[in-house]
């Protein structure tokens, strides 16, 4: 019969649209500024740089190294060294950004940076709602404001966070055990060097001058 | 295959010669559809010359969303264009990262653990669903079905782009293979999760072909409307579904056995007349080849590492080299060509986007046709205009 097909349809539209009223699991969307879906553990959107402790310009993770900004596709951070060193993280005496920026107008939220970043240091927020009415200076987010606690990472991101700070823990431990033994063993090279006729280092290179 | 060299004639001749340049000469009628026209699916031009309402002559003009994606991946690193691969074919970021991971991973010889294959595989075949789905309700909303199929089709789209979101980050671009494998593991609870939305799938597709598929007004508009006989589909280079629903039965999940397709059981849906009718139709069935592939890989995905142990994050330099890898995207095949100099970047890199070669026999299809047809025959050929520019 010509219209069957027609019919069928309508009756599927019209099961469809009954449905919604009487069944709440066929309602697919929410209504957006109300009420809000929650961001998925793995979601990013932006970069954002991690510091330990309470004071972002101490603890800061990043050593300026610029594989970052050398790896970024469409070559959205600037990144300046610093002078001076500091200590890091595990208290090795490293270089610091003076100047950290990312035009996140231009950023793509690709997340190369962060797996290019050797020191755990950068990281993708969830924050979407960022938008701005100054586009130039609003969209270019300076070192204060991308840096954020590493208890937001937490946050944000539990499991994966997890897995950095036992990755950063675990050699934290290792560096501090390799001090105890450089110490150590320091302590009884001098020991030795205190008793005479110490035996030549055969094992060195000789150094040719 | 017997292969014909010459190019058929098209089949409506009425143009007295002074008319050919694309000038309205007497009642012939030029008209340019696009670039903001609401059928073409983003910035395309069809410059088409009517003879009342049939087409005589039709020239795709594209380029309005160049990007110059060759060039900046001849001047970025091997990792640095992953990325921008999502955004050749927007609604299949999966399958181009797939692609083009293969081409890397031939060019340094890398090979990706079991798990990342299957990973490789589910992803692909999710992507399958997501173009698929989209392309129909786009394609029926071409023929005049406003809204409400291309709404169903969003929403059975949406689960599986929350799949991506869970697992890659992100819902479109998901930037998700590496070269040897992939990014992350899947998150906890995603096989179950993946699963439910598989099993759901069977149903949606049910529901939608019994609330269009035989609808009179469908099979009026869509049968016999823009045909493309095998023998020109296969002089033209076209690929993928179109090309199947001509008739020619080649599908490189088949044929170049890339990946693990080979373990899976799965048919080859083809058309018989290469209409605009066969190649709905070989869409819908497609995705219920895709479904079984789904469920058969989720079935047996084992545990294990999900990237080669030889694969480098910082300081990639394949050998200096060149290798195409080629896979059977949604859309037909998606190929990269890639010379490597042995330095961070690629020399050349070269992309083979289906959705531009299979524009190509647009004009073939649509002469003679009513101008109305020309939006549908549009829509069937599935393009994506970020890929047709690049
Ligand atoms: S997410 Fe991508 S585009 Fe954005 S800063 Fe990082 S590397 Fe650059
Ligand atoms: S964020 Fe990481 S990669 Fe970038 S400069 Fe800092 S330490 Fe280096």
């Amino acid at each position: 019969m010509l219209g069957e097909g027609i019919i069928k349809g309508m009756a599927e539209t019209a099961r469809n649209f009954l449905g919604s009223y009487t069944d709440p699991a066929r309602l697919v969307t929410v209504e957006f500024p109300e009420e809000k879906v929650p961001a998925k553990e793995n979601a990013r959107s932006f970069p954002f740089l991690i510091f330990d402790g309470d004071d972002a310009a101490k603890g800061l993770r990043c050593v300026a190294c610029q594989i970052c900004e050398k790896e970024c596709p469409p070559k959205c951070i600037y990144i300046t060294k610093s002078k001076d060193k500091k200590p890091d993280y595990v208290g090795k005496s490293q270089f610091y950004p003076a100047v950290f920026d990312i035009d996140i107008s231009v950023c793509m939220s690709c997340q190369i940076c962060v797996e290019v970043c050797p020191f755990e240091a950068i990281k993708m927020d969830t924050e979407f709602e960022l938008s701005n009415t100054d586009r130039f200076g609003g969209l270019l987010f300076d070192k204060q404001k991308l840096a954020k606690p590493n208890e937001h990472y937490h946050k944000i991101h539990p499991t994966e966070a997890a897995e950095v700070d036992g990755r950063l823990g675990a050699e934290k431990a290792k560096l501090e055990a390799k001090a105890k033994a450089d110490a150590e063993a320091k302590v009884k090279a001098a020991a030795a060097a205190a008793i005479p006729k110490p035996a030549p280092d055969s094992s060195a290179p000789a150094v040719v001058k | 295959m017997e292969t014909i060299t010459e190019h058929p004639e098209p089949k409506y001749e009425i143009l007295p010669k002074t008319s050919t340049n694309g000038e309205a000469a007497g009642n012939l009628l030029e008209v340019a559809m696009g670039p903001h026209h609401p059928s073409t699916h983003g910035v395309f031009r069809m410059d088409v010359v009517l003879d009342g309402e049939k087409v005589v002559k039709l020239k795709p003009v594209f380029g309005y969303l160049h990007r110059n994606h060759e060039k900046i991946a001849e001047n970025t690193t091997y990792l640095g264009s992953m990325p921008y691969t999502d955004r050749l074919d927007y609604l299949c970021s999966m399958t181009n990262n797939w692609a083009y991971a293969l081409s890397v991973e031939k060019l340094a010889g890398l090979q990706p653990p079991e798990r990342a294959e299957y990973i490789r595989v589910i992803t692909a075949e999710l992507t399958r669903l997501v173009n698929h789905t989209c392309l129909v309700g786009f394609l029926l909303q071409d023929m005049g079905a406003l809204g409400t199929p291309l709404m169903y089709a969003f929403r059975e789209r949406e689960w599986i782009l929350d799949l991506f979101e869970a697992l890659s980050g992100s819902r479109m671009m998901c930037n998700y293979m590496r070269f040897g494998g992939c990014r992350v593991d899947l998150p906890a609870g995603w096989i179950e999760q993946a699963k439910k939305a598989v099993d759901s799938y069977s149903g949606f597709l049910d529901e939608f072909e019994k609330f269009l598929t035989e609808n009179e007004i469908l099979v009026a508009r869509t049968q016999g409307v823009g045909v493309l006989s095998s023998e020109l589909a296969i002089n033209a280079s076209i690929t993928g579904p179109m090309l199947r629903a001509s008739g020619v039965n080649y599908d490189i999940r088949k044929v170049d056995k890339y990946g693990i397709y080979e373990r899976f059981d799965f048919r080859v849906p083809l058309g018989d007349h290469g209409d605009v009718y066969d190649r709905y139709m070989i869409r819908l069935l497609e995705m219920r080849e895709s479904v079984k592939i789904l469920n058969q890989a989720l079935r047996d995905i084992p545990a294990g590492p999900i990237i080669d142990p030889k694969a480098k994050i910082r300081g990639f330099r394949p050998k200096a080299g060149e290798a195409y890898g080629r896979i059977e995207g949604p859309k037909g095949e998606l190929g990269f060509y890639l010379i490597s100099d042995g330095s961070p970047n690629p020399y050349r890199y070269r992309v083979r986007p289906p959705s531009l070669i299979n524009l190509t026999v647009l004009e073939d299809m649509c002469l003679g046709q009513d101008v109305a047809d020309a939006v549908i025959i549009l829509g069937s050929v599935d393009i994506v205009l970020g890929e047709v520019d690049r």
